[in-house]
């Protein structure tokens, strides 16, 4: 396969995967932004700060649905807007066209210009809608590859694409998490403290899945363990690290030829599972998590490295 | 009146459309438009669209698509057929010629001015002889109509003729809509043209390739206005879709940059134009390219299709003398006529032309896609008067033609069937064999009267229907 090829694959599941994420944080700063007190706490800062982008923001004023609409979803400047990642997510697929199926060809083709004709009133509006049409779109995608596409090692690059991109996700929700934390005035375990952490959960289609695992009650060790930890949720970092050793170890097959990308993958798997929750609260969450954006970060860039993308 | 390809003029029917007309009547000109509505859902949600750079608006575009398919009869296919093939082994000869011994110049027959002075001929090329002797891989031939038994070659075009992929969709579109009308078995089918293409393009694999040729397409991009056929192209071949910067040299061989390192090519079916294949040989500022292509082409490392320099087969200069290429080459009294040109180059026939512009179309030597036209009848005193001035300026770079009584194709009115001129582009794949799909494009000028069919100006597009015995 061509290494441009390749790439194009990478990136376009990354894209589309991050443009899910994005919806996902709207979402959540939605939930988080409704309780009482909100306002003063600027909620939607920390959700910003999740996307990467906290400093585009002055610290002396308050952040506000406008303006996380506005940067989140519209900003055509704002390289991770969904606006952004799904015209990306297109030319990489028109670049690499030949390798798509119809169906996701279609879905990337789809109302491609949709948010092009939005304002931020009409989009916070129906903001519901929009991410649900967000949504759709991924799954769409989703789904027809699933279904269709071959599963050669163009296959392989577009998991391992949106693995990498899905594990940051998570690390980057439970990030948001920290960033509303407020230990002065809040105490762990309390009911502000309870409903931002199921807001995560909710954030990742992941209440249910979590009720079947922990039973009824929400303890902010037990959620972490769940979303780093848990092997049999997909959106698990532990799950997504699996799912990028599993795609690179193809990978290394297809060509018969091991790089760093290989060893590092396996370093992650290994050093996540001799992790509990335990140890993650006496490390810190936030270290954690900056130390897993962080490998993956490294991790993209050694997957590039070796199969000599552009 | 121009020939009409549906009525008769006493209004009744071709015989060849009793079942369009049946279609049409049961299913309503409400009906048809309705579904007029959801061809173009189609073709945009499957992406077929063309870009337009520069005018603002959505830079990708559909080609406006009309329902009603224009029609051949066998009789008629079997001429076309024939015709076709013999101008496309015409001009692979002249090609031929043009680039060894020049007979045709030393034969009178065409001045050497015409050829070595043209922009489109490739010194570099001279005394090269591509494999099987190909210049000119897939010909692209414009035909118009103007009665009931004649039918002239408007253009031909032998570097990279556009549009294939609209004859294959739009059919696909029609069968999707409306299996009925395909049903009975009585429209030849075109779907083969991929298969045939790569076949094609397998049978000219240069001397270096061993074993069973790799083919790719080269295009210059996803920005290009022809993109999408590109990739489409691609795709039905099952072929990788490349672009310059996955292609490099190294010793005599071109590689593609794969995941698992270098691999051989053997055929490239290229979608760029000639000065930007290869920036050592060509265009040294142009950053699209091959470096060093050229070189391995001519030593027999991989094969370009179609040849560079190819382009002074389509040039208009020398389109002029296209039947008596097959007179002098092939032996043969040429089955497809040409439209009678002028050409403003020579003195006398400068004067006709600036005489009778008014009645006259114009175009540029050079020019493509209908720009640079003048349509004499339909144009103002001032702007017939600034044409003649340029036309003085530069005579060589100007010929004219006369304002043709083209036939009109049945086209789908809000309320009615309306006729509308067009033309028609079959695609004849020159291998070892010569292939000619039943088909080609029909563009169909939208406006009342329009002689301009070009999509960029807003022509359309229909389905082409070959009948079968």
């Amino acid at each position: 396969m061509l290494s441009r090829t390749a790439e194009n694959l990478f990136w376009m599941a990354r894209y589309m995967e991050r443009a899910e994420a994005t919806a996902r944080l709207l979402t959540m700063g939605q939930r988080m932004a409704i309780l009482p007190g909100a306002h003063h706490r600027d909620e939607w800062r920390s959700v910003v700060r999740a996307t990467g982008a906290g400093h585009q923001f002055p610290e002396d004023t308050i952040v506000t649905e406008s303006d996380a609409v506005s940067f989140m979803m519209l900003d055509a400047d704002n390289p991770s807007s969904i606006r952004s990642c799904l015209l990306k997510a297109r030319a990489n697929a028109k670049s690499a066209r030949t390798m798509l199926t119809q169906d996701m060809w279609e879905a990337l083709n789809e109302g491609w210009r949709k948010l092009d004709s939005y304002d931020v009133g009409e989009a916070r509006q129906q903001l519901p809608t929009l991410i649900d049409w967000v949504k759709t779109r991924v799954m769409t995608f989703r789904g027809a590859a699933h279904s269709g596409q071959l599963r050669n090692e163009g296959h392989d690059f577009l998991r391992a694409g949106s693995a990498l991109e899905r594990a940051q996700m998570t690390l980057r929700l439970l990030d948001v998490k920290y960033y509303v934390l407020l230990p002065e005035t809040e105490v762990i375990g309390g009911n502000r403290d309870h409903y931002q952490w199921t807001s995560v959960l909710h954030a990742l289609s992941g209440s249910r899945a979590y009720h079947h695992v922990y039973g009824g009650t929400y303890t902010p060790w037990q959620i972490t363990d769940f979303l780093m930890l848990n092997r049999l949720f997909p959106r698990s970092v532990a799950y997504c690290y699996d799912q990028l050793a599993y795609r690179l170890n193809r990978l290394a097959g297809w060509h018969d030829a091991r790089a760093a990308c290989h060893e590092t993958v396996h370093d992650m798997v290994a050093a996540l599972e001799k992790l509990d929750s335990g140890e993650i609260f006496r490390f810190g969450l936030h270290e954690t998590v900056q130390h897993g954006l962080s490998s993956t970060n490294r991790l993209g860039a050694e997957i590039a490295e070796a199969y000599h993308f552009g | 009146m121009p020939f009409h390809e549906m009525f008769e003029p006493d209004g009744s029917v071709r015989s060849c459309y009793d079942e369009v007309q049946q279609w049409v009547e049961r299913t309503g000109i409400a009906g048809l438009n309705r579904r007029m509505d959801e061809a173009e859902a189609i073709f945009r949600r499957i992406g077929i669209t063309f870009a337009v750079y520069g005018e603002g608006g959505d830079p990708e575009r559909l080609i406006p698509f009309d329902l009603l398919p224009r029609i051949f009869t066998a009789q008629e296919w079997r001429v076309l057929d024939k015709g076709i093939r013999q101008r496309a082994r015409a001009l692979n000869a002249f090609l031929h010629d043009v680039y060894h011994r020049g007979e045709i110049v030393k034969a009178g027959i065409m001045p050497a001015d015409i050829i070595y002075r043209n922009s489109a001929y490739l010194a570099e090329m001279a005394d090269f002889t591509p494999p099987g002797k190909v210049y000119s891989h897939i010909v692209g031939i414009d035909i118009v109509r103007t009665g009931p038994g004649s039918f002239e070659v408007l253009e031909d075009n032998c570097r990279t003729p556009s549009g294939v992929s609209y004859m294959l969709e739009n059919r696909e579109i029609m069968t999707r809509m409306f299996p009925e009308l395909f049903n009975q078995g009585i429209v030849a089918p075109v779907d083969d043209y991929p298969a045939e293409l790569l076949k094609s393009l397998k049978e000219v694999a240069p001397p270096a390739c061993k074993g069973d040729p790799v083919v790719v397409v080269l295009t210059p991009g996803s920005l290009n206005s022809a993109y999408y056929e590109h990739s489409f192209l691609a795709d039905l071949m099952g072929v990788e879709l490349v672009e310059p910067a996955d292609l490099f040299v190294d010793g005599d061989r071109v590689y593609m940059k794969t995941t698992l390192g270098p691999k051989a090519v053997d055929v490239i079916y290229r979608r760029i134009d000639d000065e930007y294949l290869d920036p050592l040989v060509f265009r040294a500022d142009s950053l699209l390219g091959v470096p060093g292509i050229f070189n391995v082409y001519r030593n027999g490392g991989v094969t370009l299709a179609s040849a560079p320099g190819a382009g002074i087969a389509d040039d208009k200069a020398v389109y002029i003398y296209v039947p008596e290429m097959i007179r002098f080459y092939l032996g043969e009294k040429p089955i497809l006529d040409n439209i009678q040109t002028w050409q403003c180059g020579k003195p006398d026939e400068m004067a006709y032309v600036l005489e009778n512009l008014h009645e006259l179309v114009a175009k540029e030597v050079h020019g493509s896609g209908g720009y640079g036209m003048l349509i004499g009848p339909k144009s103002t005193k001032d702007e017939i008067a600034a044409y003649a001035a340029r036309i003085r300026a530069n005579p060589g770079e100007f010929i004219a033609q006369p304002t043709l009584d083209l036939s009109t194709v049945p086209t789908l009115g809000p309320a009615a069937v309306v006729g509308r001129h067009a033309d028609f582009r079959p695609y004849c794949l020159v291998g070892k064999q010569i292939r000619l799909v039943p088909g080609g494009l029909t563009r169909v000028a939208l406006t009342e009267g329009s002689l301009v069919v070009n999509s960029s100006q807003g022509g359309g597009v229909k389905d082409t229907w070959v009948l079968q015995d």
